[in-house]
């Protein structure tokens, strides 16, 4: 915890020492800096025990998904994949329900979030990957096509 | 007798050094980014025991390698593709 504090303190100066003597040579405005450089996006998917009822479930993805906006996420996409088989079994159960969220941040979210993770017993795995810009290129991608099999399932139906 | 079988004339040339060249599939087909969401995909770089296959069995570049293992393990983590398998395929 100490580690990431001092972490997080040196790049705070850095910012400052770049917002002060760089951005007037540069003309950027200093909050437009601030905001365009620290933020990431994130990918988050987390497997629900099958235990839950789909209200129950629903509960604790939209807990999830109120967290991350309270703390200034801003969620680009979600996603459920809904009751999946697991190729192994985790806490002796061999289905799960999928969620995804891709989501924007500066990234100090990530540890409470995890935190939250661990802690909640409906959760049994989850995974948080930071996107390159290949990865998020990729993801824009997949929705469109995603977007595209559903409307054509529409159709068909 | 050596010289008599050194005669021997072959109508098509035996195909002997003619191996195909093994390519990086990445670099050929533009690919970025390897998703370990994507677990169909990824089952082509395993064995049928869910093991990464090698480099020089897939002929993946090295940089390509590294996201293909690295795309592998996150989908064992959430279950997606087993750590151990027995006729995975």
């Amino acid at each position: 915890m100490k580690f990431r504090a001092k972490n997080l303190s040196r790049r705070l100066v850095i910012n400052e020492i770049i917002s002060i003597f760089a951005l007037p040579f540069l003309g950027i405005n200093n909050q437009s800096f601030n905001k365009i450089n620290i933020m990431n996006q994130y990918e988050t998917v987390f497997i629900l025990t099958p235990v839950l009822s789909d209200e129950q479930m629903k509960e604790a993805v939209k807990k999830y998904e109120g967290y991350l906006k309270k703390n200034g996420a801003e969620i680009v996409h979600r996603e459920n994949w809904g009751m999946r088989k697991l190729a192994y079994p985790i806490q002796k159960k061999s289905t799960g329900f999928y969620q995804l969220f891709e989501y924007k941040n500066d990234g100090s979210i990530i540890t409470d979030l995890e935190l939250q993770f661990k802690r909640d017993e409906r959760i049994l795995r989850f995974l948080t990957v930071k996107l390159d810009k290949h990865a998020v290129a990729y993801n824009e991608k997949r929705r469109i096509r995603l977007a595209a099999v559903k409307t054509e399932k529409v159709e068909e139906a | 007798m050596a010289q008599g079988n050194s005669d021997i004339k072959y109508l098509t040339p035996i195909a002997v050094d003619t191996k195909k060249k093994k390519y990086c599939r990445f670099k050929k087909s533009r690919i970025k980014f390897i998703d370990y969401k994507d677990a169909d995909f990824l089952l082509k770089f395993v064995n049928e025991q869910g093991k990464i296959l090698p480099r020089r069995i897939t002929g993946t570049s090295t940089k390509y390698q590294k996201k293909v293992a690295q795309a592998v393990k996150r989908a064992r983590h959430l279950a997606l593709m087993p750590y151990v398998a027995d006729l995975l395929k």
